[in-house]
């Protein structure tokens, strides 16, 4: 019972020349939902695909709830997946569409109605069975696509970037019913974006994948506060990154000096922006100012470059060209290189 | 529940034909199991009677083929030897004398494939499927996999083996010698080279006459089309509808009629002819047999089709393109020079390539008209079918033939591009087109004017010509007479009896066509579905076949067909099924465009989520894609149908006494003179195919929009 839901093991995929999936080791567990997060083109799709089996591992393994099914088309694997453009049947109504699934894995249609009719009631789409997914709203049908997934209680749930043909008001409130049908129903989710913020509000854990290879792993805060390396603090977040030497315990860079109890030696350290505060004079100068609304951002010239900070904005305000000196809180400040 | 789908799943029907091999009967006519024809003289058959054990013993330990390692080589050795051993022992023993000290008795040779032999070819088929499944082919869908080997497999034996053997006969003597020496002195003859009728003096060979009658149908068509297009889509004229109806026309035109009816009209004793003669003083000549018969007859018939190239070519045009220009000051006249035209190129060469491949695959209008003009497609007839019997003239001559085609299908392949196979249409919000400048529009209303006039006075002949008389000699009375000659019949108390000499054709034709059009239909379907869905090795080589089978000219197919299946082990000429499956392998190349054309225009991922809920490659087919693409499914039927009743090049050399065509018949009625009755029969067969289409639309459209419509209608909005 209790191995993972889903395991990698050295997964590879090539599509001919490219490398789409570099040696991927992951282990997903029961009832948890991961994210897989990073940049257009990093094999996002791909490792979602290769849980779905809509493609088959060029070599390496994986498996679901312990079994290897690396070789196993998709129709004989327990998944259920959301697809970017939902891929309702536009020739079939909604209730068929829901359906679909349970009977061709041998229930009645008598029963697949019935607990069609009650998932569809549980989310909200009560009395519209009959109509066809042209005469739904776009939120009507993301709910339809979900309904029809989850229906058959699979082993994984598998999202890919659900939220993108969303408009952006309803983005969040979409986002937060399926972490909470994901969390009533106890499933597993594997859910893809490369949207960093969604992926910091719903993930249990985040996957951040580049080129084909994983970079990190683990829950939002983790990353957030402690990213493993210069990528992932530039990815999940802002981040000015400032290299420079450690020498007992010192870290330098030009006029900067901030203790950093690490190994002596050239390393590059990453600061928030939001981490980094502004006294009036000194040195360095302000390039730009944003008004964010609930924050303004300053670009700084500063002798270790230029510096983004982001300060409230109840505090004091500062113009273009103003001098001022920026002040680190040592205790925030990550090396990560 | 879903112990009852596992068990399925193991489930592999190839192990029943295996059993079955072992039972059926091994050869064609009158004989016993695999096992006791082995046991008795024919000791080659004893590895297929070891492997089949083998492999029953292994399918009755676990059905699932992919459960046993040692499946794959033995499937691919036991396909080897059951091919190596069918072609090297024929009907008159082997073919290398070495054989005769393996096996003594095969001596006595050995006849074709029957029911066993063919159960093991397919059980053994659909065993490599399932193990190569097993290895992650086509991500492991057992039905694709199947499809794939099944159609590949298809493809080889009945579009490529044909070719090899033709190509191969083309080197055979006429004393059954191999070797390349007959092969050069047939290609280098003189009547087929000859180029003295360019310089004026005499006649040319073969080849250069197909060469000059396709340029000149390619141009003369394209610039119609081109006319037509552009009279269509911009100018004023309000006949679009018309003529899009009326492009259909060629295709369900049986083929002689076009060629009588310019008899009719332009030969010696033809209606035109004779007035223009007294009206000029001059005696009437034979003028349209040769060239200009043919041209007009080719024109006719290729006309729509580049008239559809360029036209989808010119509604794909953005018509900003042309505002631009004029907004930079341009002249209508330059804008039409300098824009429109250079943007219309790959699709006039389009148009120009096609007519000129069909012009030389050409057949039925050649032979009515040709008078002493010999064509490529002719002249491989008659050395088949004339009076001295040369296969390996026919041979040589269906090389040069292939070449031609294939060549010209290979530069609007690759030079042309694609550009004109995938047209934008539907576009309805960018600008308004410009119209045709007045000078362009009066010369293409010349042009369009004499080609309406004559296909109107073509098809007038056409339809009243079986009803009446004699029309030849403008006798215009009424009469049944010709139509009854053709479709006589009574009704007694022993029942209906059917008299007609026609019966037993269009009986035969319909049959043929029943039976290859939803075959058509089906495999092209599933092969658009395989390349535009499936990742597989070899995948190119498959989509190249099947291209290649599109520039095959009937006639070469004939031959190649003769060439293939006259001999054991696969021998079918004078069937039906040869029949059936030339046209299905014929046809299907449209049925894959049409399919390939529809699956662009869906979205992928509707398959995948079929998948991931359980479905198998044949449920997504029959789920998902079918009833999304049920037009184009439609069109393929249709088409298909048609194409069988109406088509003569490949089945001319086919038909036998007892399974013959209605084009078939239709020839043999022209070759007497006897004009009406094969009008009569035209006109009958025509409104066969119209009744036909217009069953199929009630049965197959309504369903499908009926059942759309009622939910639409249904719905609470
Ligand atoms: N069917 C395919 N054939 C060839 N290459 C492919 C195929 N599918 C994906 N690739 C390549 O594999 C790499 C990873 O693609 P993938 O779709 O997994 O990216 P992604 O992370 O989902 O990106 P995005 O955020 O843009 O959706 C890309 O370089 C892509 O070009
Ligand atoms: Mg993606």
């Amino acid at each position: 019972m209790d191995q993972p839901a889903i395991e990698f093991r050295r997964v590879v995929k090539r599509y001919g020349d490219t490398t789409a999936v570099a040696g991927i080791d992951l282990q997903i567990e029961q009832g948890e939902l991961v994210t897989f997060l990073g940049p257009s083109g990093c094999g996002k799709t791909t490792s979602l695909r290769l849980i779905a089996g809509l493609e088959l591992p060029s070599s390496g393994q994986v498996y679901i709830a312990g079994r290897d099914v690396s070789h196993d088309p998709a129709s004989s694997r327990n998944i259920g997946m959301v697809f970017q453009s939902y891929a309702l049947f536009p020739h079939m109504s909604v209730l068929e569409n829901v359906i679909y699934g349970p009977t061709l894995r041998g229930l009645s249609k008598r029963a697949a109605i019935d607990s069609a009719r009650e998932l569809l009631d549980l989310i909200g789409l009560q009395g519209l069975g009959d109509r066809l997914p042209s005469e739904l709203s776009g939120g009507q049908q993301q709910r339809v696509a979900v309904a029809r997934a989850i229906i058959q209680q699979p082993d994984v749930i598998l999202f890919d970037e659900p939220l993108s043909n969303v408009d952006a008001k309803l983005r969040r409130k979409v986002r937060d019913e399926i972490r909470s049908l994901q969390r009533r129903f106890g499933l597993t989710a594997v859910y893809v974006t490369h949207d960093q913020e969604e992926a910091l509000a719903v993930s249990d854990r985040i996957v951040v994948m580049n080129q084909g290879q994983i970079e990190q792993v683990g829950p939002p805060s983790m990353l957030y506060e402690r990213p493993k390396n210069a990528f992932i603090a530039n990815f999940i977040g802002d981040a000015n990154l400032i290299s420079g030497v450690i020498q007992g315990g010192i870290f330098k860079a030009t006029d900067v000096l901030i203790p950093l109890q690490d190994q002596d030696g050239p390393a590059v350290i990453s600061v928030r922006p939001e981490r980094i505060g502004l006294l009036s004079g000194g040195s360095a100068t302000i390039l730009s100012a944003s008004y964010l609304g609930s924050r303004i951002e300053y670009l700084v010239d500063a002798l270790i470059g230029e510096v983004l900070v982001s300060r409230p904005i109840f505090e004091p305000r500062f113009e273009a060209q103003d001098s001022v000196t920026l002040q680190f809180d040592p205790t925030t400040i990550i090396r990560v290189g | 529940m879903n112990r009852v789908s596992l068990t399925w799943a193991r489930f592999s029907w190839p192990t029943f034909l295996v059993f079955l091999t072992l039972i059926l009967p091994w050869y064609d006519s009158g004989s016993e199991s695999v096992f006791a024809e082995a046991i008795g003289d024919k000791s080659w058959l004893f590895p297929i009677v070891l492997l089949t054990g083998i492999l029953s013993i292994l399918a009755l330990i676990d059905p699932n083929w992919r459960r046993h390692a040692l499946a794959g080589p033995l499937v691919i050795t036991g396909l080897c030897w059951l091919f190596l051993q069918a072609f090297t022992i024929g009907l008159r023993g082997p073919h290398w004398l070495l054989i005769l000290d393996l096996f003594p008795s095969a001596v006595d040779g050995q006849t074709g494939f029957g029911f066993g032999a063919w159960a093991l070819v397919l059980a053994l088929v659909g065993a490599l499927s399932e193990v190569l499944a097993a290895r992650g082919f086509c991500r492991g869908d057992r039905f694709a996999s199947f499809s794939v080997i099944g159609i590949a497999s298809l493809l080889g034996l009945f579009v490529l083996f044909p070719i090899l053997k033709l190509v191969f006969a083309a080197f055979v003597s006429n004393d059954g010698v191999i070797s390349i020496y007959p092969f050069f002195s047939r290609l280098v003859a003189p009547d087929l080279w000859g180029a003295a009728c360019l310089i004026g003096a005499g006649r040319c060979g073969v080849v250069i006459n197909s060469v000059v009658l396709g340029i000149l149908a390619g141009i003369s068509a394209t610039g119609l089309g081109l006319a037509l297009a552009l009279l269509v889509s911009r100018t004023d004229f309000r006949m679009k509808r018309w003529l899009r109806a009326l492009s259909i026309l060629p295709i369900i035109t049986p083929p002689f009629v076009v060629g009588v009816a310019i008899i009719v009209l332009f030969g010696r004793t033809g209606i035109i002819t004779v007035e223009v003669a007294s009206l000029l003083e001059i005696r009437p000549s034979r003028w349209v047999y040769g060239l200009p018969g043919i041209l007009m007859a080719q024109i006719l018939a290729f006309t729509p089709v580049a008239f559809l190239v360029i036209l989808s070519a010119l509604e794909a045009i953005n018509p900003t393109l042309e505002e631009a220009s004029t907004t930079l000051g341009a002249r209508p006249l330059t804008t039409f020079r300098k824009v429109t035209l250079p943007l219309l190129r790959p699709a006039l060469a389009a148009a120009f390539l096609l007519t000129f491949i069909e012009s030389l695959a050409d057949f039925g209008n050649p032979i009515v008209l040709g008078g002493g003009y010999d064509v490529l497609s002719t002249k491989i007839f008659f050395a088949v079918v004339g009076a001295q019997y040369d296969l390996g003239r026919a041979a040589t001559l269906s090389v040069v033939l292939l070449l031609l085609t294939v060549t010209a299908f290979a530069i609007q392949q690759v030079w042309v591009g694609r550009s004109t196979y995938v047209t934008v249409s539907g576009r309805s919000d960018a600008g308004l087109v410009s119209p045709a400048p007045p000078v362009i529009k009066w010369i293409a209303v010349l042009m369009v004017a004499p080609f309406v006039f004559f296909t109107f006075g073509v098809y007038l002949i056409v339809l009243i010509g079986g009803f009446v008389h004699d029309i030849a000699r403008m006798e215009l009375a009424p009469t049944f007479t010709h139509l009854w000659t053709a479709f006589s019949f009574e009704i007694s108390d022993t029942g209906l009896q059917l008299y007609g000499s026609a019966w037993n054709s269009m009986i035969t034709t319909l049959w043929v066509s029943a039976l290859s059009a939803p075959l058509t239909m089906g495999i092209g379907i599933l092969t658009a579905w395989l390349i535009a869905r499936q990742e597989f090795a070899g995948k190119h080589i498959f989509e190249f076949i099947t291209l290649l089978s599109f520039a095959i000219p009937g006639t070469v197919v004939g031959v190649s067909y003769i060439a293939a299946f006259n001999i054991p082990p696969i021998d079918m000429t004078g069937t039906l099924w040869i029949l059936v499956i030339c046209f299905v392998f014929r046809n299907m190349p449209v049925g894959m465009r049409a399919g390939l054309a529809a699956l662009a225009q869906i979205d992928r991922s509707m398959e995948e989520a079929s998948q991931t809920m359980g479905a198998g490659g044949a449920r997504v087919l029959r789920d998902v894609v079918l009833p999304l693409i049920k037009p184009s499914v439609f069109t393929a039927l249709v088409y298909a149908f048609v194409t069988a009743m109406t088509a003569v090049s490949a089945v001319i050399f086919l038909v036998s006494a007892r399974h013959n065509m209605a084009t078939a018949y239709i020839m043999g009625r022209v070759e007497n003179g006897e004009y009406a009755l094969a009008i009569a029969y035209s006109t009958v067969l025509m409104l066969v195919m119209i009744v036909c289409v217009a069953l199929m639309n009630l049965m197959i459209g309504r369903r499908i929009l009926g059942r759309r419509l009622s939910f639409k209608e249904g719905s609470p909005s």
